[in-house]
């Protein structure tokens, strides 16, 4: 029998659905067309694309945020749109996102002891003690530490309130973390050590990730498997990197061609 | 003399002091740098190095009530830290142009790119409105912008952010300033209008002459622009050198890390270490 991807993608399409004004028919715009793919347990795939391409809307579809108007979102074999309360609970937990904007990923009002414990006390009965042993132990995880209990978020970097947005993701230990442009914000040395990071806690864990970037540096440094999106089609997927280098697809070129030399030997741009 | 004469912007000592009901807690210290004629000065660092405030103090944006601002910051010889807002104002624009990272902030959402743009020729030039629009026409047009009067008649916020981006360039690019100070200009775009930005900039730079001052936190955007670059870390500069030689031989523990660490297509070559205890 062939394994069961933890995550199977089939034929989904998905479309925004505007009301026009003074307009009897409404406009819809597919954002999504045919989308097929999986991911397997304890890899990650990099899910590139432009602005517009589609990507965050593929991450809220997978993420059972927006209801596709076709296709299917299998994850661990359990279709994420049609289970029962159940189930849909059992994946919910082994299903976690961390956002772009790490301030409006977390309530301003709440510690960063309440953000990190909240998934816990959803789903696990621990004592008061046991709690915040695991806040700590996940605290020290992403590289910060018990002073930082108390804290609010807006004292907090933005880097280091990353680290606690993915604390909270691993808090379950979860199955699959969708990385929706979880780095793009961060400058390039924070952006280096959270990619470190999570790096690490792919290993330890066992996790599998979904990364959604429109950095081809940060993807390479993560991913082991590559898709590329554009304009809502995914028109290329490679099972090593080294097939990026290699595709003729236009979009794909332009995509190389913008690539920024890593030393000024490579400058592509010339006086 | 003569070594002073060749940089357009020199800024030395600059010690920049914010005031806190703690008292004064320093921002910036130590900050010593030249921009050479038709040379573009990288200036690199990760969030909260100082990079900014260092571009906000030549511009001499910060209220003297709340900052304390130390130091001599010369233009063409001319030192800007003495002079009245009046004075300052008529610079800003004119010979120092701005360009911010986000560029859906630093356009007035209630006026249209056309009304801002001509606005910001008449009070430099001495310019009749027809004339500065066919300028502002002509600038947009070298900027590869297609149809450029439909353009000047939209709103900021029907532009993507890449085109409002080009558009600040224009505006920044057609006084001819003596030096443009791009502060993280490519941050916010995507990769393929991050390099049409570069390239705009660089075309600028060869055309006029226009010496450029450019901010990223980014070493792929130095390596690919930059002549000279400074490393800021913590409020101080801790390397500055030839981008050649910054790459090939790098001096401080600083730069080597940033150089070490910065994401690569080319994983092998980086030992994955534990920087964040460091």
């Amino acid at each position: 029998m062939k394994r069961m991807s933890l995550l199977q993608v089939t034929e989904v399409s998905y479309s925004y659905n505007f009301k026009m004004p003074l307009k009897s028919k409404n406009r819809s715009e597919n954002v999504l067309q045919d989308i097929s793919f999986s991911i397997e347990e304890g890899s990650c795939l990099g899910l590139l694309g432009t602005s517009g391409a589609g990507k965050s809307t593929l991450g809220k579809v997978i993420l059972g945020i927006q209801r596709p108007q076709q296709g299917q979102v299998l994850f661990q074999g359990h279709d994420i749109y049609n289970a029962d309360k159940m189930t849909k609970r059992k994946w919910r937990r082994n299903l976690q996102a961390v956002f772009q904007d790490s301030y409006s990923s977390v309530n301003p009002r709440m510690t960063a002891e309440s953000i990190i414990s909240e998934p816990l006390e959803n789903y696990e009965k621990l004592t008061l003690t046991e709690k915040r042993k695991a806040v700590i132990f996940l605290l020290e995880r992403v590289g910060l530490s018990e002073k930082d209990l108390k804290k609010y978020p807006h004292q907090f970097s933005g880097g280091q309130l990353q680290r606690i947005n993915i604390a909270r993701a691993i808090a379950l230990k979860p199955m699959l973390i969708v990385l929706d442009e979880s780095v793009s914000s961060l400058d390039r040395v924070t952006q280096s050590l959270i990619l470190e990071l999570l790096n690490e806690l792919k290993a330890d864990f066992g996790l599998s990730y979904l990364f959604i970037t429109h950095d081809i540096k940060a993807a390479f440094s993560i991913s082991d498997h590559l898709g590329v999106l554009e304009k809502g089609e995914l028109i290329e997927c490679y099972d090593s990197k080294a097939q990026f280098f290699e595709s003729k697809h236009p979009a794909v070129k332009r995509m190389r061609d913008s690539i920024l030399a890593e030393h000024p030997r490579h400058r592509s741009l010339t006086v | 003399m003569e070594t002073k004469e060749q940089y357009i912007l020199r800024v030395k000592d600059l010690h920049v002091k914010v005031k806190t009901k703690e008292g004064l807690s320093t921002l910036v210290q130590d900050i010593n740098f030249g921009v050479k004629k038709g040379r573009v000065t990288g200036l690199v660092g990760e969030s909260g190095s100082g990079k900014t405030v260092t571009s906000m103090s030549i511009l001499q944006l910060f209220d003297q009530n709340k900052m304390d601002v130390q130091g001599s910051i010369t233009l063409n010889g001319r030192e800007l830290s003495r002079l009245k807002n009046k004075e300052m104002r008529e610079i800003r624009g004119k010979d120092i142009a701005f360009i911010m990272q986000n560029p859906m902030n630093a356009f007035t959402p209630v006026f249209t790119i056309g009304h801002q743009f001509v606005e910001t020729i008449k009070s430099h030039t001495p310019l009749k409105k027809k004339q500065a629009k066919a300028l502002a026409i002509d600038m947009m047009e070298s900027v590869n912008l297609p149809n450029p009067d439909k353009l000047l008649k939209n709103y900021p916020f029907q532009l993507s952010g890449g085109m409002l981006q080009r558009v600040m360039i224009a505006m920044a690019a057609c006084l001819q300033p003596s030096i443009i100070i791009a502060d993280e200009p490519t941050t916010a775009l995507d990769l393929h209008n991050q390099l049409l930005v570069l390239r705009l900039l660089n075309k600028i730079r060869s055309q006029y002459g226009t010496s450029i001052l450019l901010i990223s936190h980014d070493l792929g955007v130095i390596a690919e622009m930059a002549d000279d670059v400074i490393v800021m870390k913590q409020g101080r500069i801790v390397e500055s050198a030839n981008v050649f030689d910054l790459f090939d031989h790098p001096k401080h523990e600083y730069t080597k890390k940033l150089l070490r660490i910065r994401p690569t297509l080319h994983p092998k070559q980086q030992p994955m270490l534990d920087l964040a205890k460091a």
